[in-house]
């Protein structure tokens, strides 16, 4: 059906565009092709200044990593070691820690954003679907570092008092998972890290979700509930097989968000360069070691590290947008609608 | 609306360049610590004299790189140079402020001043050989306490600072296996705790945490009604945390023979020596290229230093003791214009 649709729109487009390109112009309008040519270049000028940037700021990361890259190599990959005194560096721990937290918000922000979208869009009354969704749109506005306060101040707290001897009686019980509840519940840490970001994401990904979900012909979801579906098949059956590449691009754009969010993170993930096996314990994100160390470090081997740190977080955005691109294009293959 | 006020800023911001530019004002970086002091001072010496001067605290790390590389007039740093780094980047230091460091703790019925520690048994707690606050070495030196058997929550600077260099340097001279495990520095590898980014963050940690140990500067402890301890020194008296205590450990140090005023204030011997205590520095190039600029900023030091003691201990510093003061005076002798004469 979307194939269909998706051929004859850009048939009918395409002839149009080459029938202006060759048609004789008329006298007066040979300004406007200066005009044109002028605005051509300008906006192309623009769309390609993006790409020296991307490409200048790789290289600058990659010099100013060199020596780091030249002493510690490739395990500095695998290294848990961060001892500035010895100067001796390694960004396991903060990778680790960087993923951790963005795959435990993944883990909240999905099905809650897929919850939010599927109400304001098949179950909310009309009248409650604007303010509901200008809400969420405004969740999306504040600073993150207000999200790092609230979660310092009202959160942790919170979560040290009342939930965190909650987790740890009933699931931290459990064999096996349990050892991810364990320890004393101080309020901050990798925990407290991933559900604030699972806060700040939960609106972008909504937000696509919404989107991509009002976009499925009303005639598909009225057929489905013509046939006699619920609501949830409707959902699980038409409009999230319909919109799926729209669904994995907000994911993906919640993903980019949490992997590189700096001061909330900072302000809550506890900062200790180790890895633990418990969620309640504190660890370092690459970007809140890069705000919290950057300022103060002294010495070329820290700042080369620190660098590198920042080079190894750019190209996980990059592998996780490639891998996300990879996935859309799978799926259009599948269905043979590949543009 | 939002555009004229964009607008209004705008303006706002062109004619303060515009002044700033013709009133040649001194430019100086680094280091948090001093910066509020550096701030105030240079707000009174403004009014006094017309001539502003530009700090950014951007750490001391920050100060020390953009010194070396001559952006700037001055450099600031809570850790002194060595001699030989001194020497390589044709740079001097004198201190220009003093402060303390000071362990709090968050304990249920626990307030300020109540606690007893020593350098060797803060060493311990934070290599994690002590965990919970009933160990006997706590009860030991806190006869009367009454200590809960709650786990020690070890508080440490996550980002790199002067307050962290004098709080391992003191460890380290306290205690070997710390200076082993740890040692010095403005950043190092902690081997437990959880890690708050600047005083602000480390204050906040101990107030939330129950069973919170910490260290922040004086001021954070102060303002921020934290519960401190009280440190046995170096005579093994028992002292508390205040301007006294801390220019008592100033003003037994020998400035005046060492290297590069080069002394750290930590575990000074006295009776009255706060242990941790320590100087901020400024760094100026031996040979000044624009040797206006350098005189101006001898100028604003001589003058804080005769002017500025009453301001900075309402915010909570220590002043330099009237005879390091003339130390600094004469090691201002080796600051000198390109053709070798002394500025001052």
């Amino acid at each position: 059906m979307t194939a269909v649709l998706d051929n004859v729109r850009f048939r009918a487009a395409d002839p149009p565009a080459i029938a202006l390109e060759s048609a004789p112009r008329p006298p007066m309008l040979r300004n406007n092709a200066l005009m044109d040519a002028i605005f051509r270049n300008v906006t192309r000028f623009f769309a390609f200044l993006v790409f020296s940037l991307l490409a200048a700021i790789l290289v600058s990361l990659v010099v100013g990593a060199a020596p780091a890259l030249r002493k510690f190599g490739l395990p500095f990959l695998w290294t848990a070691d961060w001892d500035p005194v010895q100067e001796n560096f390694g960004a396991l721990v903060p990778i680790v820690g960087t993923l951790a937290t963005s795959a435990i918000a993944l883990i909240i922000a999905i099905p809650v954003s897929f919850g939010i979208a599927v109400f304001l869009t098949e179950l909310s009354p009309v009248w409650l679907r604007r303010p509901l969704g200008t809400a969420i749109e405004m969740l999306a506005a504040i600073p993150s570092i207000i999200y790092g306060m609230w979660g310092l101040f009202v959160f942790a707290p919170v979560f040290q008092i009342w939930v965190q001897p909650l987790l740890k009686k009933t699931v931290g019980q459990v064999p096996w998972i349990g050892s991810l509840f364990a320890g004393p519940p101080i309020g901050i840490g990798m925990l407290t890290a991933g559900i604030i970001l699972a806060i700040m994401v939960i609106p972008f990904i909504t937000a696509v979700m919404r989107d991509v979900f009002e976009i499925v012909p009303a005639m598909l979801k009225e057929s489905a509930y013509g046939l006699g579906s619920t609501t949830w098949e409707v959902v699980w059956h038409v409009v999230l097989p319909y919109a799926k590449v729209g669904v994995i691009g907000g994911i993906m754009l919640g993903l980019g968000r949490a992997l590189g969010e700096t001061m909330a993170v900072t302000f809550v993930i506890g900062n200790a360069h180790e890895i633990s096996r418990s969620l309640f314990a504190p660890g370092n994100s690459i970007a809140s070691a890069l705000a919290n160390e950057f300022t103060e470090a002294v010495g070329d081997l820290y700042t080369s590290s620190l660098i590198e740190l920042g080079l190894i977080l750019f190209l996980i955005t990059t592998i996780v947008l490639a891998c996300s691109k990879l996935l859309l294009l799978q799926l259009a293959k599948r269905e043979g609608t590949v543009a | 609306m939002r555009i004229s006020k964009a607008l209004a800023a705008l303006a706002v911001a062109a004619t303060s360049l515009a002044t700033s530019a013709l009133a040649a004002d001194i430019t100086g970086a680094g280091a948090t610590f001093p910066y509020p002091v550096y701030a105030k001072w240079a707000e009174a010496y403004k009014k006094a004299t017309g001539v502003g001067l530009n700090y950014q605290s951007i750490g001391s790390g920050g100060g020390i790189k953009q010194i070396e590389a001559k952006t700037v007039d001055f450099g600031a740093s809570d850790m002194p140079l060595s001699p030989e780094d001194l020497e390589k980047n044709g740079l001097m230091q004198f201190p220009a402020i003093m402060g303390g460091v000071v362990p709090v703790v968050k304990l249920e019925g626990i307030g300020p001043g109540q606690l007893h520690f020593t350098g060797g048994l803060l060493a311990d707690i934070y290599l994690g050989k002590v965990t919970k606050w009933n160990d006997a070495e706590i009860a030991k030196l806190n006869p009367g306490v009454k200590l809960p058997a709650t786990d020690i929550t070890v508080v440490h600077r996550s980002d790199g600072s002067g307050t962290n260099f004098l709080w391992t340097n003191y460890l380290s001279q306290v205690s070997p296996e710390f200076k082993e495990k740890v040692g010095e520095g403005t950043s190092v590898k902690w081997p437990s705790g959880v890690g708050g980014k600047g005083n602000e963050g480390v204050a906040s940690y101990v107030q939330k945490i129950d069973g919170a140990l910490g260290y922040v500067e004086y001021a954070y402890a102060k303002q921020n009604k934290l519960a401190y301890a009280l440190m046995q020194n170096r005579n093994g008296k028992y002292v508390s945390p205040t301007d006294e205590t801390f220019a008592a450990a100033a003003s037994n140090a020998d400035w005046k023979g060492t290297p590069g005023m080069r002394v750290i204030l930590t575990n000074q011997p006295g009776d009255k020596a706060w242990p941790i205590t320590g100087a901020s520095y400024i760094l100026m190039h031996v040979k000044q290229e624009k040797p206006e600029n350098g005189r101006e900023v001898l100028k604003f030091y001589d003058w804080a230093f005769k002017n500025g003691a009453r301001m900075a201990e309402e915010l909570d510093y220590v002043p330099m003791p009237a005879n390091v003061v003339q130390t600094i005076h004469a090691s201002w002798k080796k600051i000198t214009d390109p053709s070798g004469k002394p500025l001052v």
